[in-house]
């Protein structure tokens, strides 16, 4: 599996660790210049700060080398994972639908969210039973879910919507949504199911130690997928 | 030698926290009368010496391929000569 790297990148460490030495994976970082990605089954792109968000997040990082190649790896159906900053940068490069709008109360949000799963087919949930609510802490200024009302439609028709933001059984609550996401989305998917946004952090919720392991779900989840793809 | 300046403003369906926040304190400061505040982004591109016509059609690409998410923003380029 690979984790991208981008100037500004500062999850990729986390993500690294988790899938190798938490889950027991084959991991390498890949360096945003880098635009070979033959060797690899999966790849994740990290939460951070890519090119310091400048413009808008994720707007300068979507033109790296790797980007074109992360692209062609998508098209030909092998999963992708965008964490947080990742998620950003996959829509600002059209791969995942929607855009980031500054969060409803302005503020930079840093706290632990409950999300549920609402798709079991997707890399990133592969094996979960869709209503399975995961704790994993939120840390982002633009995680306010956006797109044009007849898109949203769309995306809950073609049941692209992967991970809600709930309470922690499971419910919507207003309270809940805490960056104003339009239907509470925190994750999505492309049409083709195989590219995964969300803006929650599945690394800094994988071990016990750091107050809930519900990450790991997801990075195991991917690890089948990647099999899956590579058998 | 060619400047443009690209205005970048989010789309009037698209709600602005940024912009709802300026104005909540632009009306605790008395500004009773404000109806509204957005906020946007203002760029300022100097061309070099491209001739006119080139230069809008390479601004307007700019706008649209990277200082605009077609998504949320929409903008406005002014070129002066």
């Amino acid at each position: 599996m690979g984790v991208v790297v981008f100037p500004g990148s500062n999850c990729d460490h986390d993500t690294e660790h988790v899938l190798g030495e938490v889950c027991g994976h084959d991991v390498r970082m890949v360096w945003h210049k880098d635009s070979d990605l033959s060797d690899l089954d999966a790849v994740v792109l990290p939460g951070g700060f890519a090119y310091g968000d400048y413009l808008r997040t994720g707007a300068i990082a979507r033109f790296s080398p790797v980007m074109k190649a992360v692209g062609e790896f998508a098209r030909r159906g092998c999963p992708v994972l965008g964490i947080c900053n990742g998620f950003q940068v996959l829509q600002e490069a059209g791969l995942l639908p929607g855009a980031m709008l500054r969060n409803r109360g302005v503020k930079f949000l840093s706290l632990p969210v409950h999300v549920r799963v609402e798709r079991a087919d997707t890399p990133a949930t592969t094996g979960l039973a869709p209503g399975t609510v995961l704790t994993m802490p939120i840390a982002h200024g633009e995680g306010n879910f956006y797109a044009a009302p007849e898109e949203i439609e769309r995306l809950e028709g073609e049941g692209q919507v992967v991970f809600r933001y709930t309470t922690k059984d499971g419910r919507l609550d207003p309270d809940a949504n805490v960056n104003g996401s339009a239907n509470a989305i925190a994750g999505v998917c492309n049409a083709a199911r195989n590219v995964v946004g969300l803006m929650p952090h599945p690394e800094r919720a994988s071990e016990a130690e750091l107050g809930s392991a519900g990450g790991r779900l997801v990075f195991e989840a991917l690890a089948r997928a990647a099999t899956r793809v590579a058998v | 030698m060619p400047k443009a300046r690209v205005y970048v403003t989010l789309k009037k369906s698209v709600f602005d926290p940024q912009g709802r926040t300026i104005h909540e304190a632009l009306r605790s400061l008395g500004y009773e009368g404000v109806a509204d505040v957005r906020q946007g982004k203002f760029f300022e591109v100097d061309l070099g010496p491209m001739p006119a016509e080139r230069a809008r059609e390479t601004v307007e690409e700019i706008a649209r391929r990277v200082l605009s998410n077609p998504v949320i923003e929409s903008y406005r380029v002014e070129v002066e000569p």
